[in-house]
């Protein structure tokens, strides 16, 4: 983790400073308050970090900062001018780059370098030099006379971040720069900001719902609901939480999920993840006996961890409890317990391929899902996950190759072998004008279900997801957390046998993916076969099996245990998903396709060709 | 029992987003029955108030009596009189006329010596289907003029040796507004089918609610039903109160059979859902549906005989016109309002209806799940 100096606010002279800066919107009638007298300095030459979950206000404090919105009340003044009566001067003398930069996508990378420095007047002499140390520094230089449409994700970021320095600001304002990026870019963004900070001595304010990012700053601001909870330097933060984290390992292998099912959302736990094959608990208080008492009876051991910001951050933030429950404990979990230990293959692949046009997406999946696995197929975007995953639910046919799921591939099956699947879109795909309650029983019915059934299933979901009352509500005017819990309800009305999930968690904040991967948890515990897309490497942990994509090729498939080893060095002993997942895309590991490859063929012989 | 459960909930949900969104709720009553009312009035070949100017150099008793005969016609305005050649060039170019009449110095000399007078008229031709129609009253007035000579025994008339005598079987007054809002009612009511269906599958694609749907156990062909039916319903609903309104409203007559007005509509309805579909299955956002069912409309009206001829059209165009829908129901409905038609005397049109909306529907189900994407 690289940190800058020690620099504390107080240091360095100020560049932005908010006073009790607030700002109310008007929806449907009601006033509500996206920021609430929030009051903090950034200093030039360091990092501040804006961090929150979904609501926070932190894309509505960057855009007041940017000038493109002005406060109900209160005084934000950037470079010593008013954000609002100065916002010309602002916006020539700070680059702001918004959650989607505006990249024009039929222009090459060149053609939006310039078309930026003609809307912020950078002098022809200057351009030349300048074009050269951002590509040099973003690593586009060879890619100018490409269009920004064909870029990958993370390229289009840096050519975003490229384009909002083209005037060397004096104040860089980031919103959410990193979402959806893969870890090798993000990690290379990261390296980016910190070169402009040391360099040129830049201030940046940066939002981020990423925590292990928050770190990274030199100075962090902690913003819910729109208010300002804390702020300070990132060690502050994890300083408090000494003692009170804990990493439980298991004694027999498998026994992870059901320690973390048992623990996750209960009095007196804070929090609770997998992390590197063991389960990471903060607790609320010192003292372990409360965890001791959860875990009583289990085969485990327990250390005691360094707590980092996330912890701190995730005992700041107050919560309704009842949000973290596994599956099936709230009432009605009917789903039927499969046999343990049963080894059918429930989907099965052999030299899967699609290509577009000249363009090969996926090349030669090979990969097998036993009942009741989570399955997780992950990468960097355009990996080919999605259009895999489309392959799998049979809405694209394959090029060549084989899918089997449940037996049959379901392009090409009938409409009844569906009826056992559940499935849940990238993007919110339930019908926004009809209400909660429409939506499920839309669903539900489509499904076959009886009105008895259909009852029935509707009040677990009421239950289980917490949407009894908001069941009047149109889908699109539920809050974001709701919607996906709305999606997800609907997937298992009907009690599938499978579950298809494609990027269940991308533009969730951290809250809304421990309940979504808890929820999972359960699911998967009950006898359900999961199979989810991901682009959050962590998340993997989660996983039974997985299997990482990148540009169309498997990059390696087995246990996350099993990718954690191929990064495992001299110099890293515990690596982390994202270590793996760097190391493999740089090529780094030794035998890894190699290692890939007896994995996927393994599956193929203990599967048992159908 | 389950299939059955299945397809309700499909056509349930369809209605349900029709009806709950304010915007389409109005979409398919609101603007149709106003452009109904609108065209109905608008629409009309009959020609009014023909502006025309007069450049009369006799300036006789005879020329204003002439003038007179066409001002007292009822179909034309005068704008005013001309006192030179240039004027009637710079008349006709500024559009304050229509028609110039111009009546020679010798006019009222030359009939009272009983020798052939001329008169000159020029016409704008830039419309040439008001030029004709003026020119054809014109005429009709210069007839009566002559033959009043004759009875005043000014000039003598040479006995013609034919004599038309006309009659005009079905619209007998010869209204242009029996002949248009008669088969108006169908046209928009095609519009508004187009709308609603070729958004509805194109709306789930673009929302990614298509996918849900595809891989609920649907098969195309329950899609296809719960897809069809809001179209059909609104549109059916819509054609017949456009057919009440020109049988109250516009007393236009209806002397056909109620069933086989009923049964004509939904055989096109059912065709344009098929097209509909099809384009909506086609495309990937409602900016390509929309764009897509406009690109289908405008040819499908103009060459379907709603204001002028097939029969005018060149051959080959003729030909090619014969998978255009809307042609087989403009008449279709005109010889159900005008002549009297039976289901019996229909079913000819309604059969190519029914075969285009067998390959239209079938090939939109099919492409639901085959559009590559």
């Amino acid at each position: 983790m690289r940190r800058i100096g020690k620099n504390h606010a107080s240091d360095e002279p100020v560049i932005l400073c908010a006073e009790e800066v607030s700002r109310e919107f008007d929806d449907h009638g009601i006033r509500v308050a996206a920021l609430n007298r929030v009051s903090f300095t950034v200093a030039r030459a360091g990092v501040t970090g804006l961090v929150g979950a979904d609501g926070a206000g932190k894309t509505t404090f960057i855009r007041i900062a940017a000038g493109l919105l002005v406060p109900t009340s209160g005084k934000m003044s950037l470079l010593g001018l008013d954000s609002a009566a100065g916002s010309l001067e602002i916006q020539s003398r700070v680059g702001y780059m918004p959650q989607k930069f505006g990249l024009y996508q039929d222009l090459t990378v060149r053609e939006n370098m310039n078309l930026y420095a003609d809307l912020q007047g950078v002098p022809m002499a200057q351009r030349s030099r300048r074009y050269e140390q951002l590509l040099t520094m973003t690593d586009l230089a060879a890619y100018t006379k490409r269009r920004a449409g064909a870029l990958s994700g993370g390229m289009k970021q840096k050519l975003g971040l490229a384009c909002a320095l083209i005037k060397s600001p004096e104040l860089l304002l980031l919103d959410e720069p990193t979402v959806g990026v893969d870890p090798v870019s993000r990690r290379e963004l990261w390296k980016i900001v910190y070169k402009l900070v040391e360099e040129d001595g830049i201030g940046v304010l940066v939002s981020t719902a990423y925590l292990d990012e928050a770190e990274r700053c030199s100075h962090v601001v902690v913003l819910h609901q729109g208010r300002l909870l804390a702020e300070g330097v990132p060690e502050d933060f994890s300083s408090k939480m000494k003692n009170r984290v804990s990493l439980v390992t298991a004694e027999k292998s498998g026994q992870l999920r059901r320690i973390y099912t048992r623990v996750a959302g209960e009095e007196g736990i804070v929090d609770a993840t997998i992390r590197s094959g063991r389960v990471r608990v903060v607790r609320e208080q010192e003292s372990a006996g409360r965890l001791k008492q959860l875990l009583n009876g289990a085969k485990v051991k327990i250390e005691t961890a360094e707590p980092g910001f996330e912890d701190a951050f995730m005992a700041l933030i107050p919560r309704e409890r009842d949000h973290l429950k596994a599956a099936g404990e709230a009432g009605g979990g009917s789903f039927s317990r499969k046999a343990e230990g049963d080894d059918v293959v429930v989907v099965h692949t052999r030299d899967l391929s699609r290509r577009f046009g000249d363009f090969e997406a996926v090349k030669k999946l090979n990969f097998s899902v036993k009942r009741g696995e989570i399955f997780g197929l992950l990468g960097p975007n355009g990996a080919g996950k999605s259009t895999t995953f489309r392959m799998l639910c049979g809405l694209l046919p394959a090029s060549s190759g084989d899918i089997q799921v449940a037996g049959v591939n379901l392009l090409k099956s009938r409409a009844k072998a569906r009826a056992r699947l559940g499935y849940m879109a990238q993007q919110f795909s339930l019908y926004g004008q009809l209400s909660v309650k429409e939506n499920l029983s839309f669903f539900g019915r489509v499904y076959g279900l009886d009105n008895k059934n259909l009852k029935k299933r509707i009040d677990w979901a009421y239950s289980e997801f917490g949407l009894g009352r908001l069941r009047n509500k149109a889908a699109v005017d539920l809050p974001g957390g709701y919607k996906q819990r709305l999606a997800m309800a609907a997937a298992l009305l009907h009690e599938p046998d499978i579950l298809f999930l494609d990027e269940p968690t991308s533009g969730v904040d951290p809250f809304a993916r421990r309940e979504f991967w808890l929820r999972i948890n359960g699911f998967a515990e009950q006898g359900v076969t999961v199979v989810v897309t991901t682009h959050f490497m962590e998340e993997a942990e989660y996983c039974d099996r997985m299997l990482i994509m990148s540009q169309g090729e498997t990059l390696a498939v087995g246990t996350p245990e099993e990718i954690r080893n191929l990064a495992v060095s001299a110099e890293n002993q515990h690596p982390t998903m994202d270590d793996a997942f760097i190391a493999l895309a740089e090529g780094n590991v030794r035998n890894a396709s190699d290692q890939a490859d007896s994995t996927g063929r393994q599956d193929r012989d203990s599967g048992g060709e159908p | 029992m389950r299939v059955l459960r299945r397809i309700l909930a499909l056509v349930v949900k369809e209605f349900v987003t029709v009806l709950k969104d304010p915007k389409s709720r109005v979409v398919i009553i609101g603007p149709p029955l106003i452009q109904f009312f609108v065209f109905g009035y608008a629409a009309t070949y009959d020609v009014k108030n023909v502006r025309y100017a007069v450049f009369d150099e006799s300036r006789s008793v005879l020329s204003r009596q002439l003038i007179g005969d066409i001002q007292g016609s009822g179909k034309f305005e005068l704008t005013g009189y001309l006192d030179n050649h240039g004027e009637m060039a710079a008349c006709i170019d500024s559009e304050k006329a229509r028609l110039v009449i111009h009546i020679g110095p010798e006019f009222e000399k030359r009939l009272y010596a009983s020798r052939p007078v001329d008169i000159q008229v020029i016409a704008d031709g830039r419309n040439p289907n008001v030029a004709l129609i003026a020119l054809g009253y014109l005429g009709t007035i210069v007839e009566t003029f002559n033959s009043r000579l004759d009875g005043q025994g000014i000039m003598r008339e040479t006995a013609p040796g034919l004599q038309l005598v006309e009659r005009s079987w079905f619209n007998e007054n010869l209204q242009s507004r029996w002949f248009i809002v008669s088969a108006l009612g169908g046209i928009i009511s095609m519009v508004v089918v187009m709308i609603l269906t070729s958004l509805s599958v194109a709306r789930e694609r673009e929302f990614g609610t298509f996918d849900q749907l595809l891989v609920a156990p649907f098969t195309p062909g329950e899609i296809l039903i719960g897809k069809s039916l809001p179209g059909i319903v609104f549109g059916l609903m819509d054609a017949l109160i456009f057919a009440a309104g020109a049988v109250y409203w516009f007393s236009v007559p209806f002397r056909g059979t109620v069933a086989a007005l009923v049964v004509a509509l939904l055989c096109f309805i059912i065709t344009i859902v098929g097209v509909g579909l099809l384009v909506s299955s086609l495309s990937m956002t409602m900016q390509q549906g929309l764009l897509g069912s406009f690109l289908f409309m405008m040819p499908a009206v103009t060459l379907s005989g709603f204001a002028t001829p097939i029969e005018n059209m060149p051959l080959w165009l003729q030909q090619a016109d014969l998978v255009n829908p809307v042609r087989y129901i403009i008449i279709a409905l005109r010889s159900i309002f005008l002549e009297g038609a039976d289901l019996a005397m229909v079913w000819p049109h309604l059969r190519p209806l029914l075969l285009i909306a067998s390959v239209t529907l079938p090939l939109s189900a099919w492409m639901f799940r085959h559009r590559a994407q």
